[in-house]
């Protein structure tokens, strides 16, 4: 089983190394079915482990030592046991659909092969991240992903800096600087936390850990999980780290559907997930990320409400989403979390795509008040992205029912009643939005003509790609079961108790009652062209339009300050001091070396003298 | 007793000797002061019960070295003394003054002798030439016999150099002189 | 009671001697004398030395020492001769073709 271990993880590499080598070259569709097929073998394989993975049969690698000083062991080793298999598939599954999807989007594109170098490179990491089996080799992982994403959000980088509907004007690069700094800043912590454990652990094996936290003492296991949730929070955009999501939106929208919305975003969730043993350890600080989560959930979902650009619509709902795994993370019930981010995985890389071809239908317009009625034009898109907003609504039977419900189950059961209404909240919230987008996109009036667009459908090879993942949008839900007897091998168990079991039903109902009736507002208020100018020049509008003005805020109170200081700093700090100083050194020397030339006269008998000096000199060094 | 007048005695003529040396204008008189002063430290030698050493010092500085600069300076017009204009004095004879204070102060630190001397004292029959013969010739061969090379290369080198024109009258040489400014002037030319 | 201390002393002050020669002297010659006289003040400290320890290793030392400076004398006059043949002086000033 090792060799598919193996193939899962390098099969991506190879495909990454290969359209590298195409780099600076012109556009060759090879690169691009190279990698798809490579992307296949690896999904392949990472199915064969999913089959062959149960309680008894983990399988464990070790690849080779990689840092081996003192009583530090670290080695590239991976695993394969229930948790990565199912990170397996559903990185590769989605990240090969999306391949086979990106030939297409990219078809005109200079950087063809550049692309999927990228691409490729970023499953590697992804694959690095979810199989290591050891802290360090995660850290690895997530620094690759971290790279990968900053070059994949500002893949158009030679986009020049355009001001935007929002304040601040961005551009690819600014995006892709933006998502990387923010990253880095959550990385810090999350070092902060693997040295933590080191120190008081010895290892960074996720084995020797796990065995060992229960014995170190639970403040420092305190500090620990807030410092590896920090880390999870910048991957994962949460709260006060999460502007830089929607603005990565720059980025191809393939790559949105890939990386920010089904595999890096939710490595966060993957983290608190396998650290299980050191969150349960801590139920306040698992409090905590659950009330930021469902925080989140509500806070992303109302500026999601009146944004008017499409991607950053489902950018919104994504971070939406993760708040809501990050409730059921925070409250134990790992297993839940980890379904909701499988199924989330599927329903929102489906809804991207989607999004993606809608784009190419309109030139790149991303305003979806200059949509609408593109049904008619674009039939396979607008169902599949129906399908995809419904299951993100949580409809029955569509996969988000599922895995949502369970986790506002979660929340009830376990007595956290505020969050479970504001989960309740925004499931109606999402619901709205959701349908908001596809009342706005595909029906109403065709305002598309006044603006000349000329929309056509994607080519059928996109839609087909896109048909796995609407399939498994619609029937992923009905695996629960199996999912959760698979994954509570080596996760907690977590059983909803909620008595009796009439307010289970009850709950489910309200719940879906919620859901339908955001989907009906919508429906009702945009098949009747929506809401009034006047609702625009509201405060509260405003509010949510300008993201709460939060960017504005990190602006004006972080960036702007920082740049003055960092002025101060090159401006008297380096140049008055540093530069001034190694140029002190660097005189001295030169005018020492200019006036000591004098010595180098040819003449012996002065030489001579010198030597005596230095014998002088010497003896009395000897002396002292 | 006798040992400590023996020390005095060849000490202050042994530094006599070495000061005419250094001080002495006339290449003749320093090599004759030179050639005592070996002399009076191979009886130094005698007196640290290192006959070999004093007889070697005798035969090879005493006869070999000093026959050895007096042929040299048969080549040299040595009834014309070399000028020597001697910029600086203050300068040579700070340098001197200080090298020598350092120099006396750190030999006769305690550090160097004393200590030595707790640690070994001296045995009886060390230094006879016997004695020197076996350590020279088993525990020393491989640097003897380097030695004895070094030795018949460096009496190759001062053939070669010095038996260059042999024929010609080194004094009046017009032609090489010629000969040695012109290659001079090529080299100018060349920077 | 002549101790290790006096021969030092005589030996550090016949080196300065031979450094004071080395440094005033311009005559080439000189030169050669002021080195011989360091030469034979290290020998006398190594002879005494070795006396004082009870090792032959000094003497070995300063045997060897001797040799060196026998072939020393052998090349370096050999050097003068031919200086003296090119440029009629054995001044040290005439020896600056080094000068940069």
């Amino acid at each position: 089983m090792e060799k598919y271990v193996y193939l899962t993880l390098f099969a991506p590499l190879a495909g990454s190394l290969f359209a590298a080598m195409f780099g600076m070259s012109k556009k060759n569709l090879i690169t691009g079915i190279v990698t798809s097929a490579l992307l296949f073998v690896s999904l392949f394989s990472s199915l064969m482990l999913l089959g062959y993975v149960d309680e008894e049969h983990i399988v464990k690698v070790n690849l080779f030592d990689w840092i081996s000083a003192g009583n530090f062991d670290v080695s590239f080793g991976f695993i394969a046991d229930q948790v990565s298999v199912i990170m397996m598939v559903t990185v590769t599954t989605v990240s090969a659909l999306v391949h086979v999807y990106s030939i297409g989007y990219m078809d005109h594109d200079e950087g063809f092969n550049r692309f999927f170098s990228y691409l490729s490179a970023f499953v590697f990491s992804m694959l690095v991240l979810v199989m290591s089996d050891n802290f360090l080799g995660l850290f690895i992982g997530w620094e690759g992903v971290g790279l990968c994403s900053w070059l994949l959000i500002g893949f158009w980088y030679y986009k020049k800096d355009l001001p935007r509907e929002i304040y601040p004007a961005i551009s690819p690069s600014w995006a892709a600087n933006e998502a990387f700094i923010m990253n880095r800043i959550a990385d810090l912590g999350m070092l902060i936390g693997l040295f933590l454990i080191y120190w008081n652990v010895g290892s960074l094996n996720y084995d020797v850990v796990f065995k060992n936290i229960p014995n170190v003492d639970i403040s420092i296991v305190v500090l620990i999980g807030i410092f590896l949730f920090i880390g999870a929070m910048g991957k994962s955009a949460q709260f006060p780290l999460h502007t830089w999501l929607a603005d990565a939106m720059e980025g191809p929208t393939p790559v949105s559907a890939l990386i920010h919305a089904a595999t890096m975003v939710t490595a966060g969730v993957y983290l608190v997930v396998r650290a299980n043993e050191v969150f349960s350890l801590i139920p306040n600080v698992g409090m905590f990320i659950a009330s930021l989560g469902a925080f989140v959930a509500v806070f992303a979902a109302t500026m999601a409400l009146v944004n008017n650009d499409l991607k950053k619509i489902i950018a919104y709902s994504t971070l939406s989403q993760l708040g809501y795994m990050f409730v059921a993370a925070g409250l134990g019930a790992y297993w839940v979390a980890l379904f909701h981010l499988m199924t989330h995985a599927f329903f929102k890389s489906l809804l991207f795509l989607g999004a993606g071809n809608v784009m190419h239908a309109m030139n790149d317009e991303l305003n979806i008040k200059k949509m609408g009625g593109l049904y008619s034009k674009m039939k396979w898109t607008a169902i599949l992205m129906i399908i995809a907003s419904l299951a993100l609504a949580g409809i029955y039977p569509f996969a988000g029912f599922f895995s949502k419900d369970k986790i506002l189950e979660v929340a009830f059961s376990e007595h956290a009643y505020i969050l479970w209404f504001m989960l309740w909240i925004g499931a109606g919230l999402t619901a709205f939005y959701s349908f908001r987008l596809i009342m706005l996109v595909f029906f109403g009036e065709e305002r598309y003509k006044r603006f000349g667009f000329h929309p056509h459908e994607a080519y059928a090879f996109m839609l087909w790609a896109m048909a796995p993942l609407g399939v498994l949008a619609v029937i992923s839900g009905f695996f629960e079961h199996s999912f959760k007897e698979y994954v509570t091998a080596i996760l907690p168990d977590y059983e909803a108790h909620i008595e009796p079991h009439i307010v289970g039903y009850v709950l489910i109902a309200l719940t879906l009652t919620m859901a339908l009736s955001g989907i009906l507002f919508a429906v009702y208020k945009y098949s009747r062209g929506g809401f009034s100018k006047k609702w625009e020049e509201t405060w509260i509008y405003k509010l949510l339009f300008n993201q709460y003005y939060i960017p504005q805020l990190y602006e004006k109170f972080i960036t702007k300050p920082y740049a003055e200081l960092s002025k101060i700093a090159w401006k008297d700090i380096d140049l008055k001091i540093v530069d001034s100083t190694v140029d002190f050194i660097a005189t001295t020397l030169y005018d020492a070396g200019d006036k000591s030339r004098v010595i180098q006269s040819g003449n012996l008998s002065k030489m001579l003298r010198w030597m005596a000096i230095g014998l002088i000199v010497l003896l009395i060094a000897a002396i002292i | 007793m006798f040992e400590a007048i023996a020390f005095y005695l060849f000490a202050i003529v042994t530094v006599a000797m070495f000061l005419i040396v250094v001080f002495s204008k006339n290449a003749l008189y320093a090599m004759s002061a030179l050639a005592g002063g070996m002399i009076f430290i191979a009886a130094f030698f005698f007196m640290l019960d290192a006959d070999f050493m004093g007889v070697v010092q005798i035969i090879v500085y005493g006869g070999a070295v000093m026959a050895l600069y007096a042929f040299g300076m048969m080549f040299f017009d040595t009834t014309r003394d070399v000028k020597e204009n001697i910029k600086d004095k203050r300068i040579i004879y700070t340098l001197g003054t200080l090298s020598f204070i350092l120099i006396v102060v750190i030999m006769s630190a305690p550090f160097i002798s004393d200590h030595i001397k707790a640690l070994y004292p001296s045995l009886p029959g060390v230094g006879n030439p016997q004695m020197v013969g076996y350590v020279l010739f088993t525990k020393y061969l491989v640097p003897f016999e380097v030695a004895a090379v070094m030795l018949l290369v460096a009496m190759i080198a001062g053939i070669i150099l010095v038996s260059k024109k042999m024929d010609q009258s080194i004094t009046t040489m017009p032609e090489v002189d010629k000969k040695i400014e012109a290659e001079e002037f090529d080299i100018k030319d060349a920077k | 009671m002549i101790t290790l201390t006096h021969y030092m002393v005589l030996s550090g002050i016949l080196f300065s001697i031979g450094m004071l020669g080395v440094i005033r002297r311009k005559n080439l010659l000189m030169l050669f004398f002021s080195t011989e006289i360091m030469l034979n003040a290290v020998n006398l400290g190594f002879v005494a030395v070795s006396k004082y320890i009870g090792d032959l290793s000094g003497q070995m030392f300063a045997f060897f020492i001797i040799a060196v400076a026998a072939s020393e004398v052998a090349v370096g006059l050999g050097l003068l001769v031919l200086w003296y043949k090119r440029k009629q002086t054995i001044d040290l000033d005439s020896l600056q073709s080094m000068k940069g």
